[in-house]
């Protein structure tokens, strides 16, 4: 793969739950490195879209490439891809039965196959640069959902992906919580790594972002830098979406 | 107030006005505290009144407990005749195993119970565990059989009573237990044809009595067998019991399965873990502990339906009983007999709804908010 290429390509992709085609012909690169935020009003297919990226969706048309490697159902190239891409979700997903060090340690010591010492360390190094290593003895439980969602993030640090992949990650935090998730996101984005991410902080977008998608309806609407999007979005949709989300 | 400009001030926590802890509020808020709550507490309280003396007087005041017969006769209705216990009892614990040999079912059951106890205590959950349980089955095995250093062979139509309670049950539960996770994992199967084999067995076997299962193991099975072979009746009608109870454990585990926020998987999916981490890692560990108030509930249930092998010649505790009770002396005081083996069964069923609660609590770290 030359650097050039894009690390993730949708073409023509769509899926149907059903007879409902929740994702219509998308086609998107995403360059390696690149920042991108996806928003839209709910049902919109963003979740879906990013889900089809790790295989937790599957697609029933068109080409999507990660990293140059198909996603198709084959598990064995699904479980290669997922080691190159973190996910964090909207519910945080904890395992709520291991310690917050164990949950950042089982993936690297079951998949990457790394000794507990080895895992150990890296876990402490990501739960320092999340600023929680103090909770690694914890219960995920026993933590605040901004605590909580900062752990996600960590354990999808420890396998050193090549793509991150947030979905509505603050969508189900106390707006106290906001902030503490946002800045370890934007600590992120700053180190190089390529970011997906569904959400509706706009602020975030504006201060980080490459490109904002705005999707409706299964379908890319518009997509731009944040300064061109936020300040002469093109049609007439992506104006009553910006005109709802940024009234207050 | 604040309108006046003065600030605010947070208002310093004190002690609450009336006696909320004590014995007398306990009484009022627990026995006391309304009109049916009283009448309640009363009703009750007359009932304990009137049923526990008489009851006392019977089962200990009046009772004899040496194994006199004519001293028994005497007595009436007026108090209870352990003395058939103390006559009976090692018939009623060991059924029709050579008198002489019994010690050997005593040493093969207190091992086995010892296991089961040690197998409870968490810290010893490791593999050497594994290996330990094969090793005592072997040695149970061996003292029950005998045939082999110098033991004199006891063909398995002789094993009964207490011992034949505990293996039944408990060598019934250790291989339902895998195999119902086996069959609750492929009720979810992708997989149609595993689904389909699993759904059939399930419902097959739920929908047909223990007594069938065991009716079908004892007489019918031989019948499809090859003329010349025969398989013991006594393993026939374990792998009855077994087959039976893991369907019932099957749909529990599906239960918790079920129970399982789907977001648990994806996450785990998402990290990179096989079907197989994923299952043991995460899906297994928090869906068993929501089920094991119903995983322990099926297991008593077990042990109790053992009792039902009687009806294919096997004398078990309850089985043994009644062949303590041909006797025409002693038949008359069946219920002292009962009362002895049913607080056998309830020590049993007790301890292990204790259990139960115990490692409740234990496996619940991380899910309180503590």
């Amino acid at each position: 793969m030359q650097a050039s290429a894009p690390i993730i390509e949708f073409s023509r992709v769509s899926k149907w739950y059903g007879q409902f085609h929740v994702l219509r012909d998308i086609d998107l690169d995403v360059a390696r490195g690149e920042r991108i935020v996806i928003c839209g009003p709910s049902g919109s297919g963003k979740s879906t879209l990013i889900r089809c990226i790790n295989g937790l969706e599957e697609y029933q048309d068109g080409v999507l490439k990660v990293d140059g490697v198909e996603v198709t159902d084959d598990l064995k190239a699904i479980e290669a891809i997922r080691r190159q891409v973190g996910m964090v979700f909207q519910q945080f997903n904890l395992f709520p039965h291991l310690t917050v060090l164990e949950n950042l340690t089982l993936a690297p010591m079951w998949v990457g196959r790394i000794p507990k010492r080895e895992a150990d360390e890296r876990a402490m190094q990501q739960l320092v640069r999340v600023k929680i290593a103090e909770q690694a003895a914890k219960y995920p439980l026993q933590l605040s959902g901004g605590q909580q969602q900062r752990v996600a993030i960590a354990r999808a640090l420890c396998l050193t992906p090549k793509i991150m992949l947030f979905d509505e990650p603050t969508s189900a935090l106390d707006p106290e919580m906001i902030k503490e998730v946002l800045d370890v996101m934007i600590e992120l984005a700053g180190q190089g790594i390529t970011m997906l991410c569904v959400t509706h902080e706009m602020g975030f977008a504006r201060s980080v972002a490459d490109r904002v998608i705005f999707m409706d309806q299964g379908q890319i609407v518009e997509q731009n830098t944040p300064a061109e999007f936020f300040s002469h979005p093109k049609s007439d949709r992506t104006k009553d979406f910006l005109s709802k989300i940024l009234a207050h | 107030m604040s309108v006046t400009g003065e600030v605010f001030q947070f208002v310093p926590p004190r002690v609450p006005p009336v006696a909320t802890e004590g014995v007398l509020p306990w009484l009022r808020r627990n026995l006391f505290s309304d009109l049916w709550n009283t009448l309640g507490t009363l009703v009750i309280l007359g009932l304990l009144v009137t049923c526990v003396p008489p009851l006392v007087e019977w089962a200990v005041l009046n009772a004899v407990a040496r194994a006199d017969n004519a001293a028994c006769r005497a007595l009436g209705h007026a108090g209870a005749c352990w003395g058939v216990v103390a006559e009976k009892y090692r018939l009623i614990l060991f059924g029709r195993y050579p008198y002489e040999e019994q010690w050997r079912p005593l040493v093969a059951t207190a091992l086995m119970i010892s296991l089961l106890a040690a197998s409870c205590y968490r810290p010893f959950w490791k593999r050497w565990l594994i290996a330990l349980w094969l090793v005592v089955l072997v040695v149970f095995f061996t003292l029950m059989f005998g045939g082999v250093f110098g033991l004199t062979f006891v063909e398995t139509a002789r094993w009964g009573g207490f011992p034949l309670t505990i293996m039944l049950s408990t060598i019934g539960l250790v291989t339902a237990f895998p195999l119902s996770i086996a069959v609750a994992l492929g009720r979810r199967s992708r997989m149609p044809g595993i689904r389909t084999l699993c759904v059939l067995y399930v419902e097959l076997i739920r929908g047909v009595p223990l007594i069938s299962v065991l009716f079908m193991a004892s007489f019918m099975f031989p019948l499809f067998m090859p003329a010349g072979m025969t398989i013991d009746v006594l393993l026939r009608v374990q792998v009855g019991i077994t087959l039976f109870s893991a369907a019932y454990l099957a749909e529990v585990v599906r239960g918790g399965l079920q129970a399982l926020p789907r977001g648990q998987v994806e996450a785990a999916q998402s990290l990179g873990l096989t079907y197989w981490q994923t299952t043991r890692k995460i899906v297994l560990p928090q869906s068993l502990r929501i089920v094991v108030p119903a995983i322990m509930n099926t297991f008593i249930g077990t042990f109790k339906d053992t009792s039902l092998v009687t009806i294919v010649s096997l004398y078990d505790l309850t089985g043994a009983l009644q062949l303590a009770l041909g006797d025409s002396d002693w038949r008359k005081f069946f219920l002292e007999g009962q009362l002895f083996v049913a607080a056998i069964y309830f020590v049993c069923c007790f301890a292990m709804s204790r259990y139960s609660r115990w490692i409740e609590q234990h496996l619940n770290t991380g899910t309180r908010r503590d």
